[in-house]
């Protein structure tokens, strides 16, 4: 009788090597996706300051990007200043942070401290679904009935107010934005520990004080990444300001007046037929470059906090 | 002492004002916004109501000389048709505008109807015809017909004869099918959302099938094989980073890599698909994640100390468990790619498109991309048109999200 075999060190496995590898790769992608919106970008714009410096981009304050068909037309060069785009940007951004921060911030205030179980389960869905609608749709809402509607009260109190004021597409955008504050301040707000909150009633004062003084400080550093990671997604929103703000570049701190931004441009830039080594079309992506490394660095900024915020009271 | 107790009662009373002001101050911030929504939809709705139906005009043709489809000059028999019903109309311009009261299309109409029933042939039949946008936007009730003649498309001759036709009961609004089996069309009365709506079927299909897969492989890696180190936290950081990155930015990468380096088709689903798959893989590695942390290591430490290796635990056990809670974050995340207009945009996806698109590399839109095409166009009919697709797309948004819930209620376990 032959004698079985105990082998106690197990089989090799190659497949098992090979599925792990298949796994590793995969959880790789995400890197190889942003070097490739690094690098690709990084080139295009590489080229693009062939042609124009980078002082007349980041310091410009002139930007009309249109480059000539024939090459003795007036203006053929095309003058490319950010300056006024990011002004833009920037402009309808604080309309919207200004909109979305308080509203935000409040609601989920109201939705963790005093709702009932029955409010809060059906407030937060619908607020969360302003978050689920997609921009095109706000885009547009604001076109066809808040900047009319801002247009015509504005008309009636005597002031000045264009048919794509960048109040319209802020305005918008901070109701698109609120969920985003207000979901994560919510949960930050949950993180309190409810010791504080016992200790500061137990001394006599009221909710609204507790709130004030105790919760919002000790939640103070969650709530300014929710804030940062809403601003970032108004500077990198697209679909309503192409939709309702307006393409003109316009270097002014006046909400009623049509800004265009960053987004807008590199939409405008690359749509429609174009020659792919134009500065025209190569500026878009020193656009976006710029667009992502700052929507990049507010995002590793705000998920730094929140995390740190997280860790202490674990 | 009375002086002390009433001081304190008044500051207390304050105080109280305070706390009822700030709880109001709460109330009000969540009825803004859901004020707003509430608005939105609202308008959106009473807008798009209108494109559920379509103005039809009888007319008798004639038919007596043809005994084959071959035979029927479509364009001459219909305006012949015309010319009998307005026997007064004799001006060559009267007459041009009599011809406007038809939808350009309504040859093709006659052609079909032929078609599908040839006993019309050698008939005088009458026969129903899509009328033009302006004579829909009036049976809508859309044209203010108190206004001077001159501030309205509809002109008082053609009026005049489409009040006649009223009242001969030769005008008739019927379900507007055509707005979900169509593509799109310059004229808002023809335009439909069929060809948008496989456009953006075929891209969630390539997205679905990239972002699925990869996103499940990559969340195993991170959650059951990765020991924690400095490289894992780097994967991790960049995954949220990449979650949060504005669309625009996928778009530009999609046309630099895939369009330009790669030679893709332009505007196809396949490349629409890609980048709104490497949109959504963050998304969907996130989701699986959670739904892998929430199968416990009991599960885990049974299989392995029934002598599984750490691939058949995975594979065998863990993921079975943790699959309808990716699926339903998969989903979450296609619902989001569905209504994602810049990045397409961006890689081509605005063309306009008739023709409903036949494999992944033809030439398509998306119905977000659609709307925003109608969004641009003037005439009143295309309003009414955005505003029914946007209802269409929120109501496939909201469909997907319940079959998220559904999924997740149906699945959910506790362990």
């Amino acid at each position: 009788m032959a004698q079985s075999e105990i082998t106690l060190t197990g089989r090799k496995r190659p497949l098992e090597k090979l599925i792990k590898l298949a796994l590793f790769l995969a959880s790789v992608l995400a890197i190889f996706v942003t070097i490739g919106i690094v690098l690709s970008m990084a080139f295009e714009t590489w080229q693009f300051f062939q042609r124009v410096s980078v002082t007349e981009f980041l310091f410009g304050l002139e930007w009309s990007p249109q480059t000539a068909i024939r090459a003795d037309q007036v203006g053929s060069s095309g003058s490319f200043g950010a300056v006024p785009l990011i002004t833009g940007t920037l402009l309808i951004s604080a309309i919207a942070m200004a909109v979305a921060a308080p509203t935000g911030l409040i609601s989920a205030i109201y939705l963790s401290e005093y709702a009932s179980a029955r409010v809060r389960g059906w407030a937060k869905p619908l607020l969360e679904m302003l978050a689920g609608i997609p921009s095109v749709v706000y885009g547009f809402f604001a076109a066809l009935v808040v900047a009319p509607f801002i247009r015509m009260t504005g008309g009636q109190l005597g002031l000045e107010v264009a048919s794509e004021s960048a109040l319209a597409a802020g305005l918008v955008m901070g109701v698109m934005i609120v969920p985003l504050i207000s979901s994560l301040s919510d949960d930050v707000l949950n993180a309190v520990p409810n010791a504080l909150r016992e200790a500061s009633l137990g001394m006599g004062a009221t909710r609204a004080e507790t709130i004030k003084k105790v919760i919002v400080p000790a939640a103070i550093p969650g709530i300014a990444g929710s804030f940062l990671l809403a601003a970032s997604a108004a500077i990198g929103e697209t679909m309503i300001v192409v939709m309702a703000a307006g393409l003109a570049a316009n270097l002014t701190a006046n909400p009623l007046e049509a800004v265009t931004t960053v987004t807008a441009q590199i939409v405008a830039l690359l749509t429609g037929d174009q020659e792919f080594d134009s500065a025209k079309t190569l500026s878009a992506f020193a656009l976006g470059l710029l667009l992502f490394a700052t929507t990049l660095m507010l995002n590793m900024i705000a998920m730094r906090i929140v995390n740190k915020y997280r860790e202490q009271y674990d | 002492m009375t002086k002390l107790f009433t001081s304190a009662e008044a500051h207390l009373k304050a105080r109280h004002r305070s706390e009822w002001r700030f709880r109001w101050l709460g109330r009000l911030a969540i009825l803004f916004s859901l004020g707003f929504l509430a608005i939105m939809l609202v308008s959106i709705t009473l807008l798009g109501k209108g494109a559920l139906s379509r103005a039809e005009i009888a007319l008798t043709v004639d038919l007596t000389e043809a005994s084959t489809l071959e035979d029927v000059n479509a364009k001459k028999t219909l305006r012949n048709a015309l010319f009998a019903t307005f026997p007064e109309v004799t001006s060559r311009g009267e007459k041009r505008a009599l011809l406007k009261l038809l939808s350009p299309d309504s040859g093709y109409e006659l052609a079909r109807q032929i078609e599908a029933n040839p006993a019309l042939l050698g008939q005088s039949p009458t026969l129903w015809f899509t009328a033009s946008d302006d004579i829909d936007q009036y049976t809508k009730g859309a044209v203010d017909i108190t206004q001077p003649e001159n501030r309205r498309q509809l002109k008082d001759t053609t009026l005049g004869w489409v009040q006649a036709l009223e009242s001969r009961g030769a005008l008739r609004s019927v379900f507007n099918t055509a707005f979900f089996t169509s593509g799109d069309s310059r004229e808002p009365e023809l335009a439909g959302i069929f060809s948008a709506l496989v456009g953006s079927i075929l891209s969630l299909t390539v997205c679905f099938a990239l972002s699925f897969p990869l996103g499940i492989m990559a969340a195993l890696y991170l959650e059951e094989f990765s020991k924690k180190s400095r490289w894992s936290d780097f994967i991790e950081v960049n995954i949220n980073n990449l979650a949060a990155v504005p669309s625009i930015v996928f778009g530009l990468l999609g046309m630099a890599v895939f369009l330009n380096t790669f030679g893709l088709p332009r505007s196809s689903p396949l490349v629409g698909g890609m980048v709104l798959a490497l949109m959504t893989l963050p998304t969907i590695i996130i989701a699986s994640r959670a739904a892998l942390r929430s199968v416990p290591p009991s599960i885990r430490e049974a299989a392995l100390g029934m002598g599984a290796t750490g691939v058949q635990t995975t594979f065998h056990h863990v993921l079975p468990l943790a699959l309808p809670g990716m699926l339903t974050g998969a989903i979450v995340g296609m619902a989001r790619a569905l209504g994602e207009t810049a990045p397409l945009i961006m890689i081509g996806m605005v063309a306009f498109i008739v023709d409903v698109p036949n494999g992944f590399t033809d030439a398509a839109t998306s119905l977000p991309v659609q709307i925003f095409l109608w969004a641009d166009s003037p005439e009143r009919g295309f309003l009414e048109k955005t505003s029914a697709a946007i209802l269409v797309l929120l109501g496939l948004l909201i469909v997907m999200n319940l079959v998220a819930i559904v999924l997740r209620k149906k699945f959910e376990r506790r362990f």
